[in-house]
């Protein structure tokens, strides 16, 4: 389990669920790395500001996460974390590596406009 | 004292901001720190710290959220997401503006800016981020299991994260700028003797290319100009850090290096203006000494505001 504050992710059941009784979902697929950890802190950050974006996290090396490491849009992705988002069950956006609070402000803000 | 009216405004909440937080706040001053990315700075970005006396072991990340919860245990406000849009310095009230829109007042300023990775800044690096380029070799090594790979830099850093590539990949070029290194000898010594690292001297990068992924980079030798591609999956880049300094250029003393000038108590070149962290002229960066520096600031800016 990642040592964050966020909902953690720990099942393809769990995730399923997720991203079917939330509209608007971003999950950061990573581990306790220099490149993930920022990703997680700025979604902990921003938790209270988009109350209507659920923010979860899901360990990269457990089985279930092939959930989120075999999607189409994560094909060529080589640097952790994977970052999705998901409106109403449906990947809108994915990105690879380190995000900044700017990047991923934007990403939400495009996506998941009010 | 309206919402917007603090004693002292921090500008950055890494380990120097927030201990300058913690000391300040618990002085009874009004503190609020402003914090453009992520709390806790470069700290967050260490695996492990196992030299921070007091703490045999801990992870950035950990010791991060410790110093933000003790700052904001002792009454500071901590605001996220806040890009500096404005600032005014020299008066004895000191003006922040904050996304264009919120206007911050304080006696005294503390700038904790930081520093981040330097990158090549040439075509193709941001857009192959994550996708071939990578500035952390513990992290994506395993992306590169028998892969050709490229490290771009020669202090120790690049040399022994490219011996620890040698894990995964089958073959790492080492493409440096100088003909020499500045790692230690040791470090060098160690990725000479390595049958998987090749060495490209006096050369950098001039760009990437690829479709979804990396799968070029352009080699360009320095002494010729002469360009030749290279056929890569991966670059891995290590040439160093750079002050978060642009925004402070043309108000207080810089170096030659962007490092921000201070004294000993940690006093820039305008009053009521302190600095510290890594952001400053100084040898030496810790998470330790960027503590020290944060205490020192804060100490300092408390006296400053007494004395007004």
């Amino acid at each position: 389990m990642l040592q964050t504050g966020l909902t953690h992710i720990e099942s393809q059941d769990a995730f399923n669920k997720i991203i079917n009784e939330n509209e608007n979902v971003m999950i950061c697929c990573g581990r306790m790395g220099p490149m993930c950890v920022p990703v997680y802190e700025s979604m902990e950050e921003l938790e209270d500001e988009y109350t209507h974006v659920k923010f979860a996290d899901m360990e990269f090396d457990i089985p279930d996460a092939h959930v989120i490491r075999s999607l189409p849009e994560c094909a060529g992705f080589m640097g952790l974390p994977f970052t999705v988002y998901y409106k109403n069950g449906t990947v809108v956006k994915a990105t690879s590596s380190l995000q900044s609070m700017d990047q991923i402000t934007e990403i939400l803000d495009e996506q998941f406009a009010k | 004292m309206d919402e917007n009216t603090f004693d002292i405004i921090i500008l950055g909440g890494g380990a120097a901001g927030l201990s300058a937080g913690i000391y300040t706040s618990r002085a009874k001053l009004k503190t609020l720190i402003l914090n453009e990315g992520v709390v806790g700075g470069q700290m967050v970005l260490t695996d492990e710290i196992a030299n921070y006396p007091g703490v045999e072991n801990i992870s950035g990340f950990q010791l991060a959220r410790v110093m933000k919860k003790q700052a904001k245990t002792f009454g500071c406000t901590i605001k996220s997401n806040a890009k500096i849009t404005g600032m005014e310095l020299d008066n004895a009230i000191k003006a922040i503006e904050v996304n264009n829109k919120t206007t911050y007042t304080a006696k005294a300023v503390i700038i904790s800016s930081g520093g981040r990775a330097r990158t090549l800044n040439v075509p193709g690096e941001s857009e192959f981020q994550g996708s071939g380029i990578s500035y952390c070799a513990t992290c994506d090594g395993d992306f590169f299991q028998d892969k050709e790979i490229i490290v771009v830099g020669g202090g120790n850093s690049a040399l022994e994260e490219a011996v620890a590539l040698t894990k995964y990949a089958s073959k790492v070029t080492i493409v440096h700028e100088f003909d020499h290194f500045q790692a230690y000898p040791s470090a060098v010594e160690e990725a000479r003797k390595n049958d998987k690292i090749h060495f490209i001297m006096e050369s950098t990068i001039a760009a990437f290319k690829g479709d979804t992924s990396l799968k070029t980079a352009i080699i360009r030798h320095i002494p010729s100009g002469k360009e030749s591609d290279m056929r890569i999956d991966g670059v891995f880049i290590f040439i160093g850090y750079v002050p978060n300094t642009e925004p402070f250029k043309n108000l207080i003393s810089l170096n030659e290096r962007m490092e921000i000038v201070t004294d000993e108590n940690r006093q820039t070149s305008i009053e009521g203006v302190f600095a510290a962290g890594d952001c400053i002229a100084k040898r030496w960066r810790q998470v330790s000494t960027a503590v020290a520096d944060g205490t020192i600031a804060a100490l300092s800016a408390a006296e400053y505001i007494t004395k007004q």
